[in-house]
């Protein structure tokens, strides 16, 4: 049994290999851009919208508003990365009612690439909204005794959000394919349902704790700057 | 399990390509439509609510002017009213005033139609009787009564008052040859000399009367010149009786 679809590779040429993650993320990617083209190349601003529209208004302002619940004054310049990360990580997930399809997502390399992601844009928007040394001093912070503490957490919670994200879908994955081997009648539907909720909680938690990780380092750019502006 | 470094950096490379696709065809577009659509439904609501506004001024424009104009109404009304009650107390009074003259008239004109009936039945009445009375005096009347009235005549002019004779006698001297004597039948010879001695006599002159015969005298005789006349004739007395039913 392949745990990963890291395995089924299709090319290779040294350290370059095409695999089952490669090609299911782009046909993922190609899913997602043509969709979002097709139904936005007809985007309409009257009350009457169509239905496909209607439905992405739904899912672009719902992120929007979730972004602003976490306490990020702008969505719209985080709904780029958070969005892409719910939708990438969603419609992998919610793909695997599809017989015959690995999801991208059990991959370690995919949700590390993701986890990576995330790593580094906290510091891309800490640093946008503070500066490089406003940045960096949210380390020092209470004390700079906190620093290791507070290094260990930024390391420990990008692995944490790869190896949850990697675990769940792949477990996820693994228990179907042990199901259909040893009853291949209902109970791996039932599974796979459950597969769904799972995958699309997953992809709700993974870009939830981005908003968090993220919200946390503008936030504290943020409290900077008010206790300047205060003490000058 | 492991981890192949090669597909992380690809999928690292292949997410931010898809974000930035899905940014371009996806996120911009719809949230620009959002916003957009916000934004007319947001000019919308406040066109119509200027709308509202526009329309409550208008309506307190059109209270207060049908206000206005009921209050004005009414102030017409009222004065409608007044003047026509005044109109109407004017015309009422106007034909009252009207019908007053109109029954005045009315009454004058039964009053003097009647007078008049009354006038001509009196004439008619009069007329009646006097021409009766002149028939039956005419019947009785001959020349013995004659000379009784010639008689009577000079009787009479002798026994006229101062002032009769003075008028007489000023008439006389004003038109001396105007004296006349009218009489119904011809006076004989002696009575016409005996009446102009009696004038003479009077007057105090010697004159010669002139005599003439009318029969409209019925009986008598009349003495007249110009501004002055003396009688004794039924005629006279009828005439006097005349006019005093005239005059009644």
């Amino acid at each position: 049994m392949e745990l990963s679809p890291d395995q089924t590779i299709f090319w290779e040429y040294g350290f370059i290999t095409i695999n089952l993650t490669l090609v299911t993320t782009w046909g993922i990617m190609l899913l997602l851009i043509v969709s979002a083209w097709l139904v936005t190349r007809k985007l309409k601003t009257d009350i009457h919208i169509s239905r496909w529209q209607c439905f992405l208004e739904m899912i672009v302002t719902g992120i929007n508003e979730q972004i602003e619940e976490v306490g990020l004054s702008k969505p719209e310049e985080y709904i780029g990365f958070i969005g892409t990360l719910f939708l990438f990580i969603g419609v992998s997930n919610i793909c695997i009612i599809f017989p015959g399809y690995t999801p991208p997502t059990a991959s370690l390399s995919t949700t590390t690439a993701l986890a990576l992601a995330v790593f580094l844009a906290v510091p891309f928007y800490g640093i946008s909204k503070s500066g490089v040394w406003g940045y960096l001093k949210s380390f020092l912070q209470p004390t700079w005794i906190m620093l290791p503490f507070n290094l260990i957490g930024e390391v420990s919670r990008t692995l944490a959000l790869a190896v949850r994200l990697f675990g769940n879908i792949m477990s996820g994955g693994m228990i179907v394919a042990i199901l259909l081997s040893i009853s291949p009648f209902i109970f791996p539907v039932i599974m796979n349902m459950l597969g769904l909720l799972t995958g699309t909680v997953q992809a709700y938690i993974f870009s939830i704790l981005a908003t968090v990780y993220i919200a946390a380092a503008v936030r504290n750019a943020k409290e900077k700057s008010k206790t300047k502006v205060i003490t000058t | 399990m492991d981890i192949n470094w090669f597909t992380v950096i690809a999928q690292l490379v292949n997410f931010l390509i898809l974000v930035w696709l899905l940014k371009k065809f996806l996120y911009k577009p719809i949230l620009n439509a959002v916003n957009e659509r916000e934004k007319k439904i947001t000019d919308q609501l406040k066109e119509a609510s200027d709308k509202v506004a526009v329309a409550q001024q208008e309506k307190d424009e059109f209270k207060r002017k049908n206000e206005d104009f009921e209050q004005q109404k009414k102030g017409l009304m009222d004065t409608v009213v007044v003047e026509a009650a005044t109109e109407k107390t004017q015309l009422i009074n106007a034909a009252k005033a009207e019908a007053i003259a109109m029954i005045s008239k009315m009454e004058k004109a039964a009053k003097k139609e009647q007078e008049n009936e009354n006038k001509d039945l009196a004439e008619k009445t009069k007329k009646q009787v006097f021409d009766i009375t002149r028939k039956a005096l005419e019947a009785i009347a001959s020349v013995s009564l004659e000379e009784q009235s010639a008689t009577k005549f000079i009787k009479q002019l002798k026994s006229s008052k101062d002032d009769e004779k003075q008028n007489l006698i000023d008439a006389f001297k004003s038109h001396p040859d105007s004296i006349l004597v009218k009489s119904a039948f011809d006076l004989p010879a002696k009575q016409q000399e005996q009446i102009n001695d009696a004038v003479n006599d009077l007057l105090n002159i010697k004159t010669e009367l002139q005599f003439k015969t009318a029969p409209e005298i019925i009986s008598g005789i009349e003495l007249s010149t110009k501004g002055y006349k003396v009688a004794w004739s039924f005629s006279e007395y009828l005439n006097a009786l005349e006019q005093e039913i005239s005059a009644k």
